[in-house]
């Protein structure tokens, strides 16, 4: 953390709290940093002290952790197949071997790297074209923002997984950039709904209208006025998209259009449903990446949890209401 | 403008656009799709006119400019002439779509509708116990459930009620000996090969529902209404239901007439995973074969479905909620 980021525009003039009322809340130290910090740290410690987004964070950690290091705690190769096949959990391979003798338990580890990449390049792509098309809309009059609400209104409306299933059938090649993209067509409308919606009515706020007449330009009052009051619900939708995300992302694969060669919790279920492995008591090839899935997905909804607090003050725990 | 009319043009223009998504979709893909069915329909026999013709409306094979192409996509699509499936052949698209419905439409649309109801009791129950062991229970068990993966649920329910335990059968929508009828029998047997499936498609939807009722009636439970009816001595069940979970449920309305919609499209991975004879499984089986007329004409019922119970949701919305109008 470093002083220049002051210039990043995090404290819009609509947060409120001045700098004194921020020592009860951390250490003394905070009163010294800049203000746009002050505000993270509040915003961090306001998420924390939600008992549900603090079990998400704690669980989305460990899945970072396992990610970034996999390859010092995975026993094997992810890609090594000279072990028996099909064997049962044992001391050696904890969550036994697949049908072509590769090591389930190394494969859950690195999976995890493909999983949370999906979720994270997904989430951020559909964020910045949520944040663009939402803030526009909600911020121009005219026939400019029932056109753009149209389109948006559209995307909501065409259902998801058909159309990701279409889509991926159509592209040759089914790398992960492809199910990223996929994911993303289908993925952004609903934080563009969302942004659209606030931005139309903090448009209407006097420090908006106080910004136009002192001769800001419309991109200046977007992106530095109306944008950091929405902080918050960017957050949300980055979220809500990233979960959106992993769960596309698993249904391609499963349904065999992702690339069979990659390694994630996808491809493990699979491949573990196409050598029958439910049938041949290999129940722990399903049950474990399955597990995952459902565990990422949880932690960043528990998240959300914390987020929709921030800017909503009446699902705060304890009742502040 | 009367917002009626308002309503209908918009529909109007929004199903022009899906429409019109669904012909481009082919024409922008890489690799040309048209020629790849044309391919494959001919390996069944020859071909007749009228058959390459829908194809290549559908598909978009050059032949003729593109708004003429066009307007024979429309032309076909509004009369149901969607071609002829080379997975199915020679069923048409037309008769494959309308075996599969009564399948999707009575599964899913059953357990679309005990998954709203359920889930929004339990979300009222959670936001008025608030804080207590039932809310933390229902809320973080909901969001469990809703991340996980429908065909992952469906297979460890498979794998425990049917494989191990033997209580269900394995796969599809009814036994493999006789064929679809009325009868009594019949009908009990295609229930239950029903009840995994429907019971997957609970787990996995209910917490949805359940989250955002609760959400919306935590903002309800704060309004001055809602302490005014308290304050008069009101019952705790009078007050939840009739005061605030009215108000709590319109805009869940609008999702459920979306979830509506969407029944159509059935639940592909469940119905994958069970083999059972809906829509989404025709769509799973379009897909692998890449029967692409098959696909792209179950997309677009589905896409129009989606669009109409909206666009229904929308004017009943205006009726419920005298603010909306």
């Amino acid at each position: 953390m470093s002083a220049p980021q002051v210039g990043l525009g995090l404290g819009g003039p609509a947060v409120t709290g001045g700098p004194a009322a921020a020592p009860e809340y951390g250490p003394a130290a905070l009163s010294r940093l800049p203000r746009p910090l002050q505000v993270g740290w509040r915003a961090i410690l306001t998420i924390w002290a939600n008992g549900k987004a603090r079990i998400g964070i704690v669980i989305l950690a460990i899945l970072i952790l396992a990610a970034l290091s996999a390859p010092l705690i995975a026993p094997y190769s992810p890609t090594a197949s000279n072990f028996g096949q099909s064997l049962p959990p044992s001391g050696a391979h904890w969550l036994g071997t697949t049908g072509s003798g590769q090591d389930v338990l190394s494969r859950l580890i690195f999976g995890a790297r493909v999983s949370l990449f999906v979720a994270f390049a997904a989430g951020v792509l559909s964020t910045i074209i949520a944040i663009t098309v939402g803030v526009f809309a909600g911020y121009l009059r005219g026939f400019a923002e029932e056109t753009i609400g149209f389109v948006v209104n559209l995307f909501l409306v065409i259902p998801a997984l058909p159309l990701m299933i279409v889509l991926a059938t159509y592209v040759p090649s089914r790398g992960v950039d492809v199910i990223v993209l996929v994911v993303v067509i289908t993925g952004w409308a609903w934080g563009a709904r969302v942004l659209r919606a606030q931005t139309s009515t903090l448009r209407n706020r006097d420090f908006v209208a106080a910004a136009e007449f002192s001769g800001e330009r419309p991109g200046r009052v977007v992106f530095r006025e109306i944008l950091p009051n929405m902080t918050s619900l960017v957050a949300a939708s980055f979220l809500g998209a990233a979960t959106a995300a992993v769960l596309g992302e698993a249904g391609l694969e499963f349904l065999g259009l992702g690339n069979p060669s990659t390694i994630s919790w996808g491809t493990m279920l699979f491949w573990a449903q196409n050598s029958n492995a439910l049938l041949t008591g290999q129940w722990l090839q399903i049950l474990a990446p399955g597990l995952c899935i459902a565990l990422l997905a949880t932690s960043l909804s528990l998240v959300n949890f914390g987020i929709d607090a921030l800017s909503n003050p009446r699902l705060r725990e304890g009742g502040s209401r | 403008m009367n917002p009626i009319i308002r309503k209908l043009i918009l529909f109007v223009a929004t199903l022009w656009a899906a429409v019109t998504v669904n012909f481009f979709i082919p024409r922008l893909m890489p690799g040309t799709p048209g020629d790849a069915a044309l391919a494959k329909l001919a390996g069944n026999g020859p071909i007749n006119p009228a058959q390459r013709q829908a194809i290549d409306a559908t598909l978009g094979v050059p032949h003729g400019s593109l708004v003429s192409q066009y307007w024979t996509y429309l032309d076909n699509s509004a009369h149901g002439r969607f071609g002829i499936s080379y997975t199915y052949f020679p069923q048409t698209v037309s008769s494959l779509i309308l075996h599969a419905l009564p399948w999707t439409l009575v599964l899913v649309g059953t357990v679309t509708v005990i998954a709203f109801v359920v889930g929004t009791l339990l979300g009222v129950l959670a936001a008025w116990r608030r804080g207590r062991a039932v809310d933390t229970v229902a809320t973080v068990g909901g969001t469990f459930t809703s991340g996980f993966p429908y065909f992952w649920t469906a297979l460890l329910l498979l794998f425990v009620f049917a494989f191990k335990l033997n209580w269900f059968p394995i796969k599809g929508g009814y036994a493999a000996d006789v064929s679809p009828n009325l009868s009594l029998a019949f009908v009990r047997d295609a229930a239950f090969h029903s009840v995994l499936p429907a019971l997957t498609i609970l787990i996995s939807g209910l917490g949805g529902w359940l989250l955002g009722m609760r959400n919306n009636m935590i903002n309800t439970l704060g309004e001055d209404y809602v302490t005014f009816a308290e304050a008069n001595g009101l019952r705790g069940r009078t007050v939840a239901l009739r005061y605030a979970a009215r108000n709590a449920l319109l805009p869940n309305l609008t999702a459920f007439g979306m979830a509506l919609g969407l029944v159509v499209g059935g639940s592909l991975l469940t119905e994958v995973v069970f083999a059972y004879p809906g829509v989404g499984y025709l769509l799973y089986n379009a897909v692998v074969n890449e029967d692409f007329p098959l696909m792209q004409a179950l997309f677009l019922v589905i896409t129009v479905s989606v669009l109409v119970a909206n666009f229904a949701v929308d004017l009943l919305y205006g009726l419920l909620d005298p603010r909306a109008r």
